[in-house]
């Protein structure tokens, strides 16, 4: 098999970013389960985080292709 | 380009069991459309078309969804009230506020269409292809957003102030500022336009090509491959395709939220009086 280790590289940088996006869900969950009516204020917050934890994993696949 | 060296044992293994030549993986270069229309000024590529239709196709929904604008509204208007509802309502007035949301709503709202169109494009059988799989096109709304940010600011703090207010937090006096200013600069100014760009363009590129995979994979293993049980990874690979195209649809929905929700943001904080 001929392949670039690179792609190895991004698998294990995934790591973080998953682990990252797993934590700022569970707390939205967790918000929301306490309190419903909290859900409108909550989800923009949630999803901007999980937009930031990804910007990592997405500047890593970008590295990934380029170096 | 840092490759692992072949092992040659897997490699004889992979190709005992093609015929004559061995399984293309689908990578970046497949992402090279060569141009179908070349003139002396531009030569017109697919997803340049894709998005000047995209553009024609959301203006003539919006126009025949707002034509007869009743009381009681039509299913046509419905839905392009929702579409109008979750930019304007949710997006806009949350977080750039309900004094100065209105002038942004527009912008905000055709990339949020433009987005959402562009990216389903690469789910509709024989033209599949996201547009913003192409950075330049990721590029190009980035750097609309980030003009559009600064430029209000600049319009509320004035030019000068506005620097100021982005890159010194209040409060924050003494040596200490030589570290923090670079860092707010860095962040706000520079970092923001990027990762804005790069987190769509990210996503679609890697969706697309995970999607490739699958598929040419799939059927490379289905119609090609001798052993029986390759030919069922072949099917369970084609199904995990299906699979991946419902994630997909999922995605491509977030990142045209993400994008507008970001830009709304980031024009929030800018047009803010104070922290």
């Amino acid at each position: 098999m001929i392949g670039s280790l690179n792609m190895l590289g991004y698998g294990i940088a995934t790591i973080g970013p998953a682990i990252a996006v797993g934590l700022i869900f569970a707390a939205y969950i967790n918000g929301v389960a306490r309190q419903p009516e909290a859900q409108g204020k909550l989800q923009p917050i949630a999803i901007l985080g999980f937009a930031l934890a990804e910007a990592l994993a997405i500047i890593g696949i970008g590295l990934a292709f380029v170096l | 380009m840092s490759t692992v060296t072949s092992i040659e044992s897997s490699k004889v293994v992979l190709s005992a069991s093609s015929d004559s030549e061995g399984f293309h993986a689908p990578g970046p270069a497949d992402f090279n459309l060569p141009p179908f229309l070349e003139t002396s000024v531009i030569d017109v590529t697919k997803p340049m078309l894709m998005f000047a239709l995209s553009a024609f196709a959301i203006a003539l929904f919006f126009w025949a969804a707002a034509r007869k604008s009743a009381v009681v509204p039509g299913r046509l208007q419905f839905a392009g009230e929702l579409v109008y509802d979750i930019v304007r309502n949710s997006i806009a007035r949350n977080s750039i506020g309900s004094e100065k949301f209105l002038a942004f709503v527009p912008l905000l709202f055709s990339f949020f269409t433009i987005i959402l169109v562009n990216n389903y494009i690469g789910l509709i059988p024989f033209i599949q292809f996201p547009t913003f799989s192409q950075f330049s096109f990721a590029v190009a709304l980035a750097v609309v957003a980030w003009l559009v940010y600064i430029g209000a600011g600049m319009k509320v703090h004035g030019v000068f102030g506005y620097f100021k207010y982005q890159c010194v937090p209040a409060g924050v006096t003494g040596p200490v500022l030589f570290l923090i200013v670079p860092l707010e600069f860095l962040s706000a100014i520079i970092v923001r336009p990027v990762t804005l760009c790069l987190r769509l363009f990210a996503n679609m590129f890697a969706g697309h090509l995970l999607l490739m995979l699958f598929a040419l994979g799939g059927t490379y293993l289905m119609f090609e491959a001798t052993s029986p049980l390759n030919v069922a990874a072949g099917f369970a690979s084609f199904l995990l395709f299906f699979m991946i195209s419902v994630l997909e649809l999922l995605v491509m929905f977030l990142q045209a939220y993400v994008f507008t929700l970001l830009a709304s943001m980031y024009i929030g904080e800018a047009v803010a009086e104070s922290h």
